[in-house]
Order: structure tokens, then sequence, then C-alpha cells
């Protein structure tokens, strides 16, 4: 073997291309990791919640040692409207147990720390260098090119995010359709620890995750997220693309209104703002799949659009440390054999197919059909304000009883009819 | 919290700014204005301004999230690329 010839190559060091590094190193192939950034982690934005199954499996109680900000034990979700909410909250003991624990985390700083776990069982990492363009012969991928300099490898795993240049130019996946993406602004808002703990009502090192849909999407499809850290909030609006330019106001805006809600204000009241990121979310699920293998080549993680949105929660990291795993066991098996044709890597979808990764996604398929019910964003949340409204408003005037009001306000809201066509949806969904 | 501008925000956030490689190109031939807007409103950076009918691209500040690609959908947005490897946003947080 060549000084420049890898057994792999790995293009992104997030939590697929450093699961995947730290799997096939543990097995002591030669593995060569490319990332854009100066450090791993530093072009790495989620919303902020981390399933810890998946890497729970990887590295055993992770979570003792690994930056993650807090166990979450509190859920919950909203319907907002303009000037109210209307909350569900979840609390849970179970959930801190570390085999169904999840966690919100802070991905500059937990991905250095994947990535110094698989450097130290013999990855290698090179950062600061952008993966130009593949290298393509006999229509098998036998590496990549940055700048003046070629990199060969057996095989190439393609963990370069939701953009995914690389596996565009290769045309295993496809410019993503706005319909199907969607765009995140995110502030991590710096408060001090003990008033998270008592404006979220935490034990300590415990934390909320929030889901709010409604009025901040102004009409489009989307919502806010919520994931309190150790001494900082992360606060996100997602909103679907193909709506930007519906509204009078634009991304920024929109976002900047949330923190002005009612619900929202004082939650990040008196926090300071530590950083503003944006990055797309692929919303398609399973349907948005792209070709997964080809002559050389596996894609995971977000280059492979593993991620789902079915509204009380959002999931992409799990799927991303499962991914790297499975295309890293993919490809040890492949070495075995010395075949790393398509044939050998579909090895992968296989796998994956009975992974949790494509079965949850694929039990799901229906959510983004779901999200479509304009409804749910629009006159839902104005629906159970007028009822909650009425019910709680004490004011000497005559009462009415609960049909009186429910059922204008359901009729508003395009009546029952709908209510049940909705919720027929969600059964199947989510 | 206070209100504060897109500019305030980026100005928080660490960036080395890549001054030789263009990372966005713009269609000039391009002038459907509807379509323009759109681009100009989903840039989470503000960084799309359009004014006497053209379109300005200031790259710094840029967040990297490839948003104005997928909505112009090859129209208005001709190039779209990552910055040279090590330059553009760093992110501390995530």
């Amino acid at each position: 073997m060549s000084d420049d010839r890898f057994d792999a190559i790995i293009v992104g060091a997030g939590l697929a291309g450093s699961t995947a590094a730290l799997t096939l190193a543990k097995a002591g192939m030669e593995v060569l990791v490319i990332e854009r950034g100066n450090w791993a982690g530093a072009k790495n934005v989620s919303g902020g919640r981390l399933y810890g199954h998946a890497l729970e499996k990887i590295i055993p109680g992770f979570a003792e040692e690994a930056p993650v900000e807090r166990k979450i034990t509190k859920e919950r979700i909203s319907l907002l409207d303009e000037t109210s909410g209307t909350t569900i909250e979840y609390a849970d003991e179970s959930f801190r147990n570390a085999e169904t624990a999840s966690y919100s985390v802070l991905r500059s700083k937990f991905d250095k720390w994947l990535a110094e776990k698989a450097e130290a069982e013999g990855a290698m990492f090179v950062t600061g260098i952008h993966a130009d363009e593949m290298i393509v012969k006999d229509g098998k991928v036998c590496g990549v090119k940055c700048g003046d300099e070629e990199m060969e490898a057996d095989v190439v795993i393609l963990a370069d995010g939701v953009n995914s240049p690389l596996a565009q130019s290769l045309g295993m996946k496809k410019e993503l359709a706005q319909a199907e993406t969607a765009v995140g602004v995110k502030e991590v808002i710096g408060l001090d620890e003990k008033v998270i703990r008592d404006r979220f009502g935490l034990a300590e090192n415990e934390g909320c995750a929030w889901m709010m849909a409604g009025w901040p999407s102004d009409g489009g499809i989307g919502g806010v997220c919520l994931y309190t850290n150790k001494e900082s909030l992360s606060l996100a609006l997602v909103l679907t693309t193909s709506y930007i330019g519906q509204s009078e106001l634009s991304v920024p805006q929109l976002f900047e209104r949330v923190k002005q809600h009612p619900v929202i204000a004082p939650l990040v009241d008196g926090g300071k703002l530590l950083e503003y990121s944006a990055h797309l979310v692929t919303e398609g699920g399973y349907n948005m799949i792209p070709t997964l293998y080809k002559d050389g080549v596996l894609l995971a993680g977000d280059a492979a659009n593993f991620v789902i949105n079915i509204a009380y929660t959002v999931r992409g990291m799990d799927f991303a440390i499962e991914s790297g795993r499975l295309a890293a066991e993919t490809v040890i098996k492949a070495k075995e054999k010395g075949d790393f044709s398509a044939n050998t890597l579909s090895a992968y979808k296989s796998m994956l197919d009975q992974s949790f990764v494509l079965r949850d996604m694929q039990f799901h398929a229906k959510a983004p059909k779901l999200m479509e019910h304009k409804e749910l964003f629009t006159k839902f949340p104005t629906m159970a304000s007028e009822i909650f409204r009425e019910m709680y408003t004490i004011d000497g005037k005559p009462r009415r009883h609960l049909l009186k009001y429910a059922k204008p306000a359901i009729k508003k809201a395009g009546g029952l009819f709908k209510l049940a066509r909705i919720g027929l949806d969600a059964n199947k969904a989510i | 919290m206070k209100k504060m501008s897109v500019d305030d925000k980026l100005g928080i956030n660490k960036f080395y700014p890549d001054e030789h490689n263009p990372h966005i190109e713009i269609d000039p031939e391009f002038t459907d204005e509807k379509e323009i807007m759109r681009v100009v409103k989903a840039c989470p950076a503000e960084l799309y301004k359009y004014e006497n009918g053209k379109v300005i691209f200031n790259h710094e500040g840029y967040l990297e999230c490839g948003t104005c690609r997928v909505v112009s959908g090859g129209k208005v947005v001709k190039v779209w690329h990552y910055p040279v490897g090590s330059m553009g946003i760093e992110y501390r947080q995530g």
C-alpha cells in the first residue's frame, strides 16, 4: 500500500463520519477522515436532541464522559396562536435510563469529542481541507480530490451533510426539492444554569425538549423547537422552503418575531446570544432516500437524508450514528471479500432495512403527508385557543357549557369531518 | 430578550472571510422579481439585497446552509459552493 492510499476515506467528521471512522479503525483498517472545518464539529449544527441508543451500543455509558448538555426528562408540545398557547407536558422518570435516554447536545462540542474517540482508535483526521471532487475510474469511485491533491482508497463513505455536493456530483442524490426541504434558523441563548432549571422546572442535569407549531410559521409548514442545554437554550425555527415568499416576513424576521411571543419571551428573557446558525433539514422522509451505494461509495447520515420529522419529535442524529456504523460494517465485510463493487456494498441497504433506521423511516413514511394539512399550523392552534380561552376565562359573565363554544370553534377549524380526516392521517403517520 | 438585527447576530459568530473565492454566483440575466425576492427573504443571514433591479450578494457572514440554492432552484443562484477548507463560519456551539 502506498502512503497516500487508504482502506477507506470518509468525507465529513459529523456523527455519521466519525462513527464510521471509529468502527473501521477498531477493526484495524486504515481510515482517513477529511473535514472542511478547522476541527471536527466546526461546521456542524442541529436542532439539539440526540437519542442515545445508537451510540450506547458502540460506546456503552457514553454520556458519562461525552459533552452532553442535559438528559431530557420533560417533553412539551404546544400549539401557538398569535397571543396564546396550548401546551401538553409529559415528564417521565424512566427517561433517565441510559437505554432510552435522550440528551440535548451542542454539536460543535459533541462532534469534537466523538472525532477524538475515533482518532484514539487510530483513525486519521485531516481538518481544514475541503474535498472538491470524486475520483471515478471506469465507473468506480476510488478516491477524492482536494485541490491538486488526490487521495485514493478502496471505498469512500460520503458523510458530508445535507447538501452533499459530492453525492450530487455522482448522481446518487438529487438536488433537494423545496417541498421536502426546510430551513432551520437557530440561536443559542446563554442563561444561568439555575435560571434554566427554575424556568423549566428541571432537576440538575435534566432537560426539556419542546416542539411548537402554529403562529411561528405564519401559515406555512414549520415550527419551533427549543432544547435546554446546561447553560443555554437552543431555540430554532424550521420552515419548509417552498413556503418562503408567501409570508410578508423574511425568514430572519419570522425568527425574531418568535422570541417576542408571550409563551417564548419569558423563557429567553435576559438571555445573551451566543451563536446564530442555519442549516437545511430534509423532511421528505422515507420517500426522499437517495441511492445509498454505488461501486466504491456509500452515503451515510444527512448526506443520505436520514431525518424524520414526526411533529412531536425530530430525529436524525441516531440515524446518522447507526448508518455510519453500518456503512463501516459493510466496508469491513467488503475488505474481507476484497470486493468493493455495488453488488457487495448492497449489504449496506439490507442492513439498514433491518435496522431501526429504515424500519422507523418507513414506518413514518406518511408523516410528510400529514404535515401538508395546513390546518395543523393555522386553524388548529386557534381552535384550541378559543376553547381553552372560554373555559379558563372567569369574569362574572354568564357561563356556557363546553359544547356550546367548542362546536363553533371546531366548525371554524374545518369541522369534525376534517378533524377526523387529520386524525386518521396522523394515526398512519406518527 | 431585546430585538437584534441580523448584522448584530452575525457579529457574534466566529468567521474567517474568504475574499478570494466567490462561493456564490448570481445569474445577472435572471430578472423575475418575485423569484428574486424569495431568495432575498430566504437567506437567514440576509446576505442578498435587491437594489435597482440588481441582486447583490455579500459573502461576509455566510452560514453555508444552502437555503438560497434550494429556494432559487438553479435560477437566481447559478453557482453555489462551500468556502475553501478552513474558511467561513466556525461554529463554537453548533
